[in-house]
């Protein structure tokens, strides 16, 4: 079941955490109420404390521990982020935190001919439950991960171990990067493919998949919004007839600057993906780097809308505009 | 602890499935005014039993239909002299302000004995009840609905009663994409779901355009054009314009014209215009009152169009009646499940943001600091923090567990905020 569910806050204690890759923590949680065995594709909801001030986040299940009554997290430490990793990052044994019960948004079909499971770096947090369920089934399924270094990959011995042959390793800087018409030309005819990784990833992969002609239902991808074409650099956002001009930090998405300023403005996934928070673009100096899944493609190249939630601006240089300079991005936008 | 805990303010996301609270200081349609007479008309109005009556001199009247005496309700009683009602059951009148004239088996008048008298204004054909404090009970709040009793207009609606949410009706309205899967044999059009829309908002109003150029006329509509054109049977340019007033009222401008003659740069004489117009009255949390008409600016001596109109929009609306009522029940049956909500939702989220802010400003919580919604969450968050954060950022612990709850709070109003953290 994927519909929307009612979320259900509650407590639960950090187990261990330990490194498991670069930068990555795996982080061991046990709720004080226990619920169902987080389903494969599902994620929590976190409280968690950034820049003094509370917010949530989101981190998908890896698996469940001990005796099914744990919740295992694969968290990475980004550098770009807001500040919600760098609190998991914080976190120690004994510690008590707010969690959701499991929320499924990403879920797994049972019964293909065949899959294809295509991980991008942390995002192989979101297919290791996945990759387990398909295994214990039975089922005809490749499980293709990628990394810029080995060094990088979370969970890689447990997925070795696990998967053996049909685990696919591909690593840019042992020369084996990520080939994205030959990975969706491995997905049987009726068979699925389940992708999560960067933003860039999955754009390569859907285009990939369109122009095979595949079936649309049979891409599933979980998005975040959190990666786009480019790092993410301050810009300049305006709605002209508001009179209101802000700039948006690197670290801070358009939509939140523009409520801190004052702009009452519609939302409601923030996650690049129900459409509600589309603005007007009236004017842009610089390059929109789109992040969200909601416009198609052709409408991402005629840039005239933007969901905020996610979408943001770089420079002239950063977005490659010819004889473009480093000035910073700036926006003019209208809203509802 | 936040003041977000109390009870009054413990409730859902505005955006999600089970929304359903409504604001007691808005003027409320209760009846149409040829159904309140010398008569007594029982209804409820956001859970509030009501009797209706008029007086002699015309004056509609709206008492709480409970006599102060043993809750009796008042409609079983009968009307008195020239404004007064009398309870059924054991005698005591009341006067149009609710004061008790007459007590049985003694010879003075209780001075408590009186009965809440709701402020009333009859205006648009409708009698309007105000539920909340009737200190802020301006008649100038009354939304404006000339189009039932204006001279340019003509038309006649009716009153649906609805097992649903207020509010899933305003969401039905508010997003009319629906009209092509709901009503494909009358108003429906593949340009309905295709088109682009605006939407704006003010404070207490939301506005939803839509206009479909050049399209062929959905039947209801080509029918309509050739009362006024006979004969005519080329494309149209159609519109839809949806204007909402908070809390509950929704007056669509809807109509073609034929295609090019320059309706949407306002010249309509080429067409037909018709104003929807809807006004919902909650009964309870579940249910509500739908009154409806549909007033035209097209052949207005001609009641035979009148009364196709009224019931052709009338099988029409029976259509979202059946579907909204599965839906409520649908909510109802899905308890843990909230909605998804859409790029075409973006004006019955608008009505919902404006609605909740009333019922905010009602209950006197600060909706910028912690937002009203914040629920058992909030609670159970800034317990939970005060423990497990044990190094404050410097303005202690306590304010820090606030401010995490003001966090989940913010959160549930803006559900999956933050998942641009999730380590991708």
């Amino acid at each position: 079941m994927a519909a929307t569910s009612a979320k259900r806050w509650g407590r639960a204690r950090v187990i261990d955490v330990c490194e498991v890759a670069q930068h990555v923590r795996r982080i061991v949680l046990e709720p004080e109420q226990p619920d169902v065995p987080a389903p494969p594709g599902s994620h929590i909801d976190i409280g968690v404390y950034v820049n003094g001030r509370a917010d949530v986040r989101s981190y998908s299940v890896v698996g469940m521990s001990g005796y099914g009554t744990e919740l295992v997290l694969g968290v990475q430490l980004a550098r770009q982020s807001r500040g919600g990793s760098a609190f998991m990052h914080g976190l120690r044994r004994g510690q008590e935190v707010s969690i959701t019960q499991p929320l499924q948004n990403f879920p797994l079909n049972y019964g293909r001919p065949g899959y294809v499971l295509a991980a991008g770096g942390i995002g192989v947090t979101a297919l290791v439950a996945m990759g387990r369920a398909l295994k214990t089934r039975g089922a005809d399924y490749r499980f293709v991960y990628g990394a810029r270094s080995r060094g990088l990959m979370a969970f890689l011995d447990e997925l070795v171990a696990e998967h053996g042959d049909r685990l696919d390793l591909r690593i840019d800087d042992e020369g084996g990067s990520l080939d994205v018409g030959e990975l969706v030309a491995g997905v049987p005819d009726g068979g699925e493919l389940y992708v999560c990784g960067p933003t860039p990833m999955l754009d390569a992969i859907k285009a990939a998949w369109a122009q095979a002609g595949r079936r649309p239902a049979d891409l599933r991808f979980e998005t975040f919004g959190s990666s786009g074409r480019f790092a993410p650099e301050a810009f300049t956002v305006r709605i002209p007839r508001l009179g209101l001009e802000t700039l948006v930090p690197h670290d801070v998405s358009m939509l939140e600057a523009l409520e801190a300023c004052g702009a009452d403005m519609m939302f409601d996934c923030r996650r690049g993906e129900c459409g509600l928070c589309e603005v007007k673009v009236l004017d842009v100096d610089g390059v929109i780097d789109h992040r969200d899944v909601f416009l198609s493609d052709e409408q991402h190249r005629v840039g005239d809308r933007l969901q905020c939630c996610v979408s943001r601006v770089v420079s002239a240089r950063t977005g490659g505009l010819a004889g473009g300079d480093g000035r910073p991005g700036v926006v003019s936008i209208d809203v509802p | 602890m936040t003041g977000s805990t109390s009870p009054a303010s413990i409730g859902r996301p505005t955006g999600h499935a089970s929304f359903r609270s409504f604001p007691l200081n808005a003027w409320y349609a209760a009846a149409w005014d040829h159904e309140v007479g010398r008569n007594l008309l029982a209804t409820t109005v956001a859970n509030r039993p009501i009797v209706l009556y008029r007086t002699t001199g015309g004056r509609p009247v709206a008492l709480a239909d409970a006599c102060w005496h043993r809750l009796a309700p008042l409609s079983m009683g009968k009307l008195r002299g020239d404004d007064e009602i009398m309870c059924g059951y054991h005698g005591i009148c009341y006067d149009p302000d609710g004061r008790a004239t007459f007590m049985p088996a003694q010879e003075t008048i209780n001075p408590s004995a009186s009965v809440h008298s709701f402020p009333v204004v009859e205006r648009h054909r409708y009698v309007w009840v105000w539920p909340g404090d009737p200190a802020l009970a301006d008649p100038a709040l009354v939304p404006d609905l000339y189009w039932n009793e204006h001279p340019d207009w003509a038309g006649d609606g009716k009153t649906i009663h609805v097992n649903c949410s207020y509010q899933l009706i305003v969401d039905n309205l508010m997003d009319l994409t629906h009209e092509q899967f709901v009503h494909g044999s009358s108003i429906g059009h593949d340009a309905l779901s295709e088109s682009e829309f605006t939407v704006t908002h003010t404070d207490r109003t939301v506005t939803v355009t839509k206009w479909m150029l050049g399209i062929e006329p959905p039947p209801f509509w080509k029918r309509n054009l050739q009362d006024r054109f006979p004969g005519y049977e080329g494309p149209v340019d159609r519109w839809q314009i949806i204007r909402y007033t908070a809390p509950s009222t929704i007056a669509i401008d809807v109509g073609v014209a034929k295609a090019g003659t320059g309706a949407p740069e306002g010249d309509r004489s080429q067409g037909v215009t018709g104003t929807v117009i809807n006004t919902m009255t909650p009964e309870t949390d579940n249910t509500c009152h739908y009154l409806w008409a549909f007033a035209r600016d097209w052949c207005l001596d001609k009641q035979v169009i009148t009364t196709r109109l009224r019931e052709g929009v009338s099988n029409v609306f029976f259509e979202d009646e059946l579907m909204l009522e599965a839906q409520q029940r649908g909510i109802e049956a899905n308890p843990d499940y909230d909605f998804y909500n859409l790029n075409i939702d973006a004006g019955s989220m608008w009505t919902r943001r404006i609605v909740q802010r009333m019922i905010d400003a009602e209950l006197g919580s600060d909706t910028g600091a912690v937002g009203a919604v914040a629920g058992h969450a909030a609670a159970a968050m800034a317990e939970v923090t005060a423990a497990a954060n044990a190094e404050p950022p410097g303005d202690g612990g306590a304010g820090q567990a606030a401010e995490v709850a003001s966090g989940v709070a913010r959160h549930r109003e803006q559900p999956t905020a933050g998942l641009m953290g999730r380590g991708l």
